[in-house]
């Protein structure tokens, strides 16, 4: 006989905790048939308010870490993935309606880039940063550090891909993250979320928020206490507006990307969301 | 008689040919503005200089249609090599016309002579000298192999350092193989037109650069002209906050570099002379008049007292008068607007109960003028802690640990520059890590090279001049496949905030 | 000019160590002044070489350097002849010019003070009255290798043959050896030998040699070990020794005496010696003093050049500015 299977209640992932939306708002999430998967949480403004506290809470002693650190953190994210390839397959799947070669190839992928990315970490800075002759008696070193808090919209047309693409390079440099996942695919994004739960990522580093990317967008693209914006999933949202609203308090803005090349793995996307830093110092014998 | 007051040591404005009224420089040519001209006039005197054409929307039409056509025709072709020669030219010439350039900065700009002569202009021709070194290196400047200008870029400057801040954008813009128009600030249009005949006599190909003069709305035709590719701004955080919201939606790239609230960090153990003359350079070097200046002093509280009293009387040896006499210390204030704005954030910050100590010094009679000043008791919640005075205003705070000094130093929405100064090298390294700031000067301030990058975090802007980082911005990796980076719109009409016009179309299809 | 009593000197070194001058105590207080960053003292010290002195206010440096000089003469080979010949230079340095000033002292060996006293007559007395002093090396000068007992008999001599000044060099092997005790009780005792019967007391500069000390964090603690000895001037050099005087090295001796007169109230004399040859990097000193001490200290009994040649291009320089052209070196004397 068969077995009743036990549904999954898909929560946004928020401070390392899975809360429902203070809203109790939930929209209904369905195949690519049609059928009913799930009910994900809708989030509010005060949840995109309550990520952006957490991470900037977090950003700290993320970027405080060291990159070798750093590395293995996002290593592990892959290793975990790893293990749980199958569950993912079979999410995408049913969700994109996509064939199980081409949901592995998008899982494989995924994992390949949590790799590519983990392995910039302590290396970034040697390829970004530099010494710089001077003409005087100074030592001038010049060095990437991260943004601060960086706001997402994922690309909307893949369910893990897309969102690993924006997620993982804007970690590498240190920053922490407030992501609003694939509208219509947003299951894989908290599965997702539940494997950087267990694995060595700090509380509220990645924060992910389902829902209405046309609704929560405009709040982080205002909020001041975000410092850099990646539109590269809004190109069907009013993005021309978040950004002008982003202009508010200078952030820096990624502009929208289509296509299955959106996001593709490049430094770019990691020196996106870094500073450069020059010190000075003056040196002498005497 | 006192040896102090030094004769007077005026420089020779002999060396200065000026013409009696300047046109617009489009095309490799001089022509009149379709705009009112304007007169600019020596803050130090209020005396008439010469009279400045005024580019209008037609104007800025012509210029960029000139810049376009050069970048199409010409620069764009040409090889690295040569694109560098040229630079390496204007380099010369920079060198060769010193002291001229030097004498009218300094009658235009109101700063001494000394540091027109020492500072600016020296920096001007090594700018020029590091950039042609980088315009047959492209491939190394780290975008990849075969990067691409951008096109045509608008350049708007300020007017604290006229001549200056065009080598920090003509020459990387040039080097990368772009076309620029610039437009000088409406106070300080002189030395840019000088630098025009310098771009002639180099026999830089016409339209190449073009320098078109004028006040906001030019400059706000400019960076909103859709034929421009490249938009690069330096001055304040309200007109950059304005020109990102403009540029937003369209595919023209970015680059700010605005206000800042820079905070000079003594701890007790710094070397204290070498402080004293660091507070004074950072904060009284041009006036104060600069966007990096360390216009907060957070001096560690157990030395409070005797940081201050050595400053008191250390700027009582400085010589506030005429920008051309070789012993002034303290030039003019660049206009009347901004020697307004110093007077009402100074008067605030007394009625916010902080106290003013002025610097005994004799004020002109004609000119605008600013004695250096310093407020003590300044608390973190007062204005003249949190906004730019771009003037001769230090304010001074404590606090009493490396964690407060870091904290203090981060609470603001700027992070252009920051000092440290301590004997302790950990700390210095450890400060440094944490301070929120593109340029941290450890046991110095106010230095600058143009091999160093230099720009801020938050709302000091985005984009680095100077170095490596400086090209990167006037250049795009190699179109390859989804390595392009930004979405292509097909219109790149400007938006106005107010106005809710059609978006531009979002096309964008995987290239 | 007389020096500091001697037991104001050091009781007030008491006062200010908070205990006894020996090495622990001596490290303890040194160490703690704050350091000198380099690369800002000889910016600063650049940019007061900037300064443009024009007209009326180069006529009043011109004259002020001569009567700040100490016109030298420190050879192997020098005679009564040869120092007869300073003190006529000395006093009269541009016989064709009527109204120059005359130098302040003459610097010679010990054994030669006789000779300088006799020669200047009655135009032998204190510089900040118009007359001449007779400064003599002492202690062993310029190595400062022998014993105490030797330095102070050195000393006493020179006193007793009518020295006015005495400049003595620190023993530099005992500083860099971190022995501060040691040097600070052998500028005490040299500054005892400088006391004449009458209780008067010549004027003790103290040569810090800082070609040898190398860093400005010495520079630094020597001076101030020097003055807390109960030095009335620092000096930076012997002129024995490459690099004698710059200007970032001066000025930092001044800052130090600066901050003396802040503690004590007490104005603390400093010579620059060596290597200054022209009245445009005299006039670079001139502006170094009257900006980080104030001008008060462009006196003879607060500032000094140790020179030989720039006297000469001083008096070029006068002859310049009285006559409109430039004059050449057979229009000046040879001393």
């Amino acid at each position: 006989m068969s077995r009743l299977a036990v549904p999954k209640t898909y929560k946004l992932f928020i401070g390392g905790a899975f809360p429902r939306s203070e809203s109790g708002r939930t929209y209904e999430v369905r195949g690519a048939d049609g059928a009913f998967l799930a009910n994900a949480a809708k989030a509010s403004r005060k949840d995109a308010r309550d990520a952006v506290v957490a991470a900037r809470g977090a950003v700290g002693g993320w970027a405080a870490a060291t990159a070798y650190n750093r590395g293995q953190v996002l290593y592990r994210i892959a290793e975990l993935l790893e293990g749980r390839r199958a569950q993912f397959i079979a999410e995408i799947e049913e969700a994109e309606g996509a064939t199980r070669a081409v949901a592995s190839a998008q899982v494989d992928e995924a994992i390949d880039r949590w790799v590519w990315y983990a392995g910039w970490a302590d290396k970034f800075a040697q390829v970004a940063g530099g010494a710089n002759p001077v003409a005087g008696p100074y030592f001038n070193i010049s060095v990437p550090e991260p943004t601060g808090v960086v706001a997402i919209v994922a690309p909307q047309d893949t369910s893990l891909l897309g969102l690993v693409s924006t997620v993982a390079p804007a970690l590498v440099a240190g920053n922490a993250v407030v992501v609003v996942a694939s509208e219509h695919h947003p299951l894989s994004a908290i599965s997702l979320a539940e494997v950087l739960a267990t694995s060595d990522v700090p509380k509220g580093v990645v924060n992910v928020l389902t829902g209405s990317p046309a609704e929560i967008a405009p709040w982080l693209a205002a909020h001041a206490d975000v410092n850099a914006l990646d539109l590269v999933g809004a190109g069907d949202l009013d993005w021309v507006d978040l950004e002008i609203a982003a202009a508010d308090t200078l952030k820096r803005v990624l502009r929208p990307e289509r296509g299955p090349d959106a996001a593709a793995p490049a430094l770019d996307r990691i020196a996106a969301f870094t500073e450069t830093k020059t010190v000075w110092h003056t040196k002498s014998l005497r | 008689m006192s040896f102090l007051e030094y004769a007077p040591a005026p420089e020779s404005r002999s060396i200065l040919s000026l013409r009696d009224d300047y046109g617009l420089f489009i095309d490799g040519a001089f022509r009149a503005g379709r705009g009112t001209p304007f007169q600019t006039i020596s803050p130090a005197s209020e005396e008439r200089i010469a009279t400045i054409a005024n580019a209008n929307a037609d104007d800025v039409d012509d210029a960029v249609a000139a810049a376009r056509r050069a970048y199409e025709r010409t620069w764009s072709r040409m090889s690295g090599r040569d694109r560098g020669k040229y630079l390496f030219r204007i380099a010369r010439l920079v060198q060769e016309r010193a002291r001229e350039l030097a004498v009218a900065e300094s009658l235009d700009n109101g700063k001494p002579i000394k540091e027109s002569r020492d500072v600016d202009v020296p920096l001007v021709a090594a700018w020029f000298f590091y950039y042609a070194g980088w315009a047959d290196k492209l491939d190394h400047a780290g975008l990849g192999a075969n990067p691409r200008a951008l096109g045509v870029a608008a350049q708007v400057i300020p007017w604290n350092f006229p001549l200056l801040m065009l080598a920090w954008k003509i020459a990387p813009a040039l080097a990368a193989g772009n076309t620029v128009v610039l437009k000088p600030a409406e106070t300080t249009s002189l030395t840019a037109l000088l630098f025009a005949e310098i771009v002639q006599q180099a026999d830089l190909p016409p339209g190449v650069v073009n320098i078109i003069t004028g006040a906001g709305d030019t400059g706000a035709a400019l960076v909103g002209h859709e034929g421009v590719d490249k938009v690069a701004f330096t001055g304040s955080t309200a007109v950059g906050r304005q020109i990102a919201k403009t540029v937003a939606g369209t595919s023209k790239k970015l680059t700010l570099e605005l206000g800042g609230k820079a905070a000079n960090i003594v701890f007790d153990d710094a070397p204290i002379d070498q402080a004293v003359e660091g507070i004074v350079n950072g904060i009284f070097f041009n006036q104060g008049h600069v966007c990096c200046a360390g216009s907060r002093l957070l001096v560690q509280e157990s030395i409070h007292d005797e940081v201050v009293d050595r400053l008191k009387q250390r700027l009582s040896t400085l010589r506030l008068g005429d920008p051309l006499d070789k012993n002034t210390d303290i030039g003019a204030i660049n206009s009347r607007e901004q020697l307004d704005r110093i007077r009402e954030l100074s008067d605030v910050g007394v009625d916010e109960g902080a106290e003013r100590w002025t610097a005994p010094c004799e004020i002109p009679e004609n000119g605008f003028w600013y004695a250096p000043t310093i407020f003590t008791g300044v608390q973190t919640s007062h204005r003249i802690a949190r906004e730019e005075i771009f003037g001769p205003v230090l304010s001074v705070l404590t606090f009493r640990t490396p964690q407060e000094a870091i904290a203090k130093a981060n609470n603001t929405p700027y992070g252009l520059s920051a000092g440290i100064w301590t004997d302790k090298g950990s700390r210095i390294l450890a400060v440094a890590d944490q301070l929120r700031a593109g340029v941290v000067w450890a046991n110095t301030f106010n230095r600058f090279d143009p091999a160093s990058p230099f720009g801020g975090y938050k709302e000091s802007g985005y984009g680095r001049e100077g170095g490596r980082h400086g090209l990167g911005a006037y250049l795009a990796p190699a179109s390859v496949g989804g390595a392009q980076r930004r979405i292509e719109t097909t219109d790149a009409t400007p938006r106005v905030e107010s106005a809710r016009r059609a978006r531009p179309a979002k096309k964008g299809a995987a290239k | 000019m007389a020096g500091t009593s001697l037991v104001t000197a050091r009781e007030r070194a008491l006062a200010v160590l908070g205990g006894e001058p020996d090495d622990a105590t001596l490290r303890r207080y040194l160490h703690g002044i704050p350091g000198v960053d380099a690369v800002g003292l000889e910016q600063r010290a650049a940019g007061l070489g900037t300064r443009s002195i024009k007209t009326t206010s180069k006529a009043w440096a011109l004259d002020r350097i001569i009567s700040l000089i100490d016109l030298t003469t420190l050879e192997g080979a020098d005679t009564p002849g040869k120092v007869r010949s300073l003190v006529g230079k000395a006093l009269n340095p541009d016989p064709g010019v009527p109204g120059t000033p005359r130098v302040a002292a003459v610097c010679v060996y010990g054994d030669l003070v006789p000779v300088a006293v006799d020669a200047l007559g009655a135009a032998h007395g204190d510089p900040d009255d118009g007359a001449v002093a007779v400064a003599a090396v002492a202690t062993a000068f310029p190595s400062g290798r022998s014993s105490l007992e030797i330095k102070l008999a050195d000393t006493a001599e020179a006193v007793a043959a009518g020295a006015d000044e005495i400049d003595m060099v620190i023993d530099r092997g005992a500083f860099l050896a971190g022995r501060y005790g040691l040097v600070f009780d052998q500028i005490a005792a040299v500054k005892e030998a400088c006391r004449r019967a009458d209780g008067t007391s010549a004027s003790l500069k103290v040569i810090l040699e800082t070609g040898e000390l190398v860093t400005y964090d010495n520079v630094r603690r020597a001076s101030w070990l020097s003055i807390l000895a109960g030095g009335d001037f620092i000096k930076t050099s012997t002129g024995k020794v490459q690099p004698a005087a710059t200007l970032p090295v001066t000025l930092l001796m001044l800052e130090v005496v600066r901050d003396w007169h802040r503690l004590t109230g007490q104005r603390i004399g400093v010579k620059p010696a060596g290597g200054i040859r022209t009245s445009k990097d005299a006039i670079k000193y001139l502006v170094t003093v009257a900006e980080t001490v104030g001008e008060e200290w462009l006196q003879p009994h607060l500032f000094r050049f140790g020179a030989s040649s720039l006297l000469n291009d001083v008096l070029l320089q006068r002859q310049k500015a009285a006559s409109g052209h430039y004059s050449g070196a057979d229009y000046v004397t040879i001393d």
